[in-house]
């Protein structure tokens, strides 16, 4: 194992624990780390919110600014004050998020294959929220601007851009003029633009994107600023002099530690950092990686054109073209750079019931590593092979908990590549077939590798998405079970429960189906 | 509905996710420099000279009478040589280039120095004109620096050159 691939796999099952644990207070809907992209995106609305009212109000001018700012604090400490610290703490905030977005979407790999694009475009954005975070800092103009104007010129003046040094403009208190603000203020709405058009293109590729968190986490986030807002109100230093040195500062380390780490070190070391640390992120994608999955297959004889595989396919891989020999039907295709390997499409095809007759059952959409017609063989097989009072099929995601410690006379354990690919069909074909109940273990939720196959396996299941589970199906022969990766003793103890609960349940059973049978009848 | 046990863990959650923030917003203080230091920052945009020759009257003889300028100037500046000493140590030598992918630009020169505040001798010696030897611009003076003071040594031909502010 390369010394990166063991750095990650730590970082990884340390994050793991983390977000497990945080499943218990928040549930997997409102679990912060799961969702780090969407609270990120949530914070950056919360301080453009802000950031608006505070344009608004503010002059712009040497002197003015402070001024007007100051005024914000201490006389309207109600509506700009709190708007104010609000605006600094949710960019804080964002920083944070961000930081952990990127090494958790590092640790676990996710950097390669058909989530380059995603990666590529979220390097720059990193660049950009330093940008307009330390611009912002500089409007205040006071002792804690003129150290980060200072500061930032003398270390881009070590870059062979400026004709003349750059840091010359802080020299002395007369050196500066209003335009200086102007200028900067633009730059601080500028830059944030930029960076929102950045997400854009960031999210551009995946479909149904998380944009904001749930409702719950959003209000509870926004509590929590609100109550330090007001605990401890966003100041500014004294009033900036350039012809004095910054004395003790109050100091924002989440978006300029950047020049204390200077200050300790050098311009060379630190831009050598940067740019090493970005280069490093835009190679990581393109070291060799273990050879992708085949992809998701069509078969136009099968595919009706419904677009239920669109629909559910988290990578937007699929889009739908005229058939090529059916006037007027349309066809799946598949693009291959964006597709994840996930299987989710083939859950999704109504040509997936393993109930039609076909010897080989050819669907849509299939997976070459998974088809559907292995799995209807699998779960047959191991239908025809049960023993035992209560007989159990489950169903379990290859990349979720491990499962396979289950299989017994009596418990057939069937992993998928995703569970999302699991066609709602075939639980009713195995209770059919001689199963007396079906568990489902999913991952939990927000938890699944291709973002949305624990989401769609549930309301499939539960009978709100299509291609849904039958009605006639009784409810107490179905169990869905949301398992992270490090839970596999509470698997197990939720598989025994549901085996004492069948067992006690003199529950209907639906009439037995034989495919083969009534196929030679 | 939560449980009360998940509620209390959220509030901590958030709780902690504020003070974290709150911190880390304002704390722990920072300084640049020391409290009984003074920043002497050196910074200095000039156009070096040109190294001008005198034309003999036989070349401005050759030349078209509307061009018989009677020095021939190259486009290049001079490179600037600069010392700077404190208390009558050196504290600085440098040799500034003009920019410009024809070495017509200006040169310059940005650096910072920390004094423990007090008396300090300062002198600044320039030569813009390599060609000759020596400095055509020196300034020194007796300084009193107070603490956290800057001062700046810059050079403005219509300030009379080298100049402490
Ligand atoms: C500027 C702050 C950022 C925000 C607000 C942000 C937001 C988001 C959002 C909302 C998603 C979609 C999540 C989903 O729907 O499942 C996402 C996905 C992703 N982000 Fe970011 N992002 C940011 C920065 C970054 C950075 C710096 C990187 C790494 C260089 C990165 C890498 C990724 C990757 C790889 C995905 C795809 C995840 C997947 O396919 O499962 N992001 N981001
Ligand atoms: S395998 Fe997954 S990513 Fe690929 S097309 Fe199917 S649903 Fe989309
Ligand atoms: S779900 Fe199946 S039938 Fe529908 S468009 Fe996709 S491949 Fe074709």
């Amino acid at each position: 194992m390369s010394l990166h691939a063991a750095l990650r796999n730590g970082t990884k099952s340390v994050f793991l624990r983390f977000e497990e644990a945080l499943d218990a207070p928040f549930g997997g809907e409102d679990n912060p780390l799961r969702h780090l992209g969407a609270l990120g995106l949530y914070l950056l609305w919360i301080t453009v919110g802000s950031g608006l009212y505070l344009y608004a109000v503010l002059d712009t001018g040497i002197d003015a600014v402070y001024r007007s700012i100051g005024y914000l604090s201490s006389e309207q400490w109600y509506l700009g004050g709190i708007l104010r610290s609000l605006h600094r703490y949710a960019s804080d905030g964002f920083m944070l998020l961000m930081l952990l977005h990127l090494v958790r979407e590092w640790s676990y790999g996710r950097y390669h294959g058909f989530r380059l694009y995603s990666w590529m475009t979220g390097v720059p954005l990193i660049w950009l929220a330093y940008i307009a975070g330390i611009g912002g800092y500089w409007i205040v103009w006071d002792q804690l601007a003129q150290l980060s104007a200072t500061a930032t010129t003398e270390l881009l003046d070590w870059l062979p851009i400026f004709s003349e040094p750059s840091a010359r403009n802080f020299m002395a208190p007369d050196s500066i003029n209003d335009r200086f603000f102007t200028m900067l203020v633009f730059l601080h709405l500028g830059v944030p633009l930029l960076l929102i058009l950045g997400l854009w293109a960031h999210v551009h590729r995946i479909s149904h994107v998380d944009y904001l968190p749930s409702r719950r986490s959003m209000l509870g986030t926004l509590a929590a600023l609100l109550v330090l807002s007001l605990l401890k109100p966003a100041l500014s230093n004294p009033p900036a002099n350039l012809a004095t040195v910054p004395g003790d500062l109050g100091f924002d380390w989440f978006i300029l530690f950047i020049h204390p780490l200077t200050d300790l070190s050098s311009p060379a070391l630190i831009w050598t950092l940067l740019f090493g640390l970005t280069a490093l992120l835009f190679i990581l994608p393109v070291l060799p990686h273990p050879q992708p999955q085949p992809v998701a297959t069509v078969d136009a004889a099968n595919c009706t054109g419904c677009d239920r595989c669109l629909a559910d396919c988290p990578y937007a891989a699929i889009s739908m073209q005229p058939h090529p020999r059916r006037p007027g039907w349309q066809l799946a295709v598949v693009d291959a750079d964006l597709c994840a390997a996930c299987g989710i499409c083939a859950g999704a095809c109504p040509s997936s019931t393993p109930f039609r007759r076909q010897e080989t059952l050819l669907t849509g959409i299939d997976m070459p590593q998974q088809p559907v017609n292995a799995l209807r063989e699998q779960l047959e097989q191991a239908l025809a092979q049960f023993t035992g009072r209560s007989r159990i099929v489950v169903f379990s995601c290859a990349r979720g908990a491990d499962a396979s410690t289950l299989a017994a006379a009596d418990t057939a354990v069937i992993p998928l590549l995703c569970t999302g690919m699991l066609p709602p069909a075939f639980v009713e074909y195995a209770l059919r077939g001689g199963a007396d109940g079906v568990f489902v273990s999913t991952c939990r939720s927000g938890g699944c590798d291709f973002r949305l196959g624990e989401r769609w396996t549930s309301e499939r299941l539960l009978g709100q998405r299509e291609p849904h589970l039958r009605k006639t199906v009784p409810a107490a022969r179905l169990q869905l079970y949301p398992a992270a990766a490090h839970d596999s003793r509470n698997l197990a103890n939720a598989l025994a429960e549901f085996r004492t609960r069948l067992e006690s349940v003199s529950s209907e059973k639906l009439p037995p189906y034989q495919r083969k049978a009534s196929y030679h009848a | 509905m939560l449980k009360p046990a998940a509620i209390v863990g959220q509030l901590i959650l958030y709780g902690a996710f504020a003070a974290f923030i709150g911190y880390f917003a304002t704390s722990p203080k920072y300084r640049q420099i020391p409290d009984d230091v003074a920043l002497i920052k050196l910074s200095i945009s000039h156009l070096g000279d040109r190294e001008c020759r005198k034309r003999t009257p036989e070349e401005l003889a050759k030349l078209p009478p509307n061009m018989r300028a009677p020095m021939d100037c190259p486009r290049e500046r001079s490179d600037i040589r600069l010392e700077v000493d404190f208390d009558g140590q050196p504290a600085f030598r440098t040799v500034m280039h003009p920019t410009g992918l024809y070495k017509d630009g200006v040169s310059t020169v940005y650096k910072r120095f920390e004094l423990k505040a007090g008396k300090h001798q300062v002198a600044v010696r320039m030569n813009d004109k390599l060609i000759k030897p020596g400095f055509n611009f020196s300034k020194e003076a007796e300084v009193t620096l107070v603490p956290g003071q800057v001062m700046v040594i810059d050079f403005n031909p219509d300030h009379g050159g080298l100049f402490f502010k």
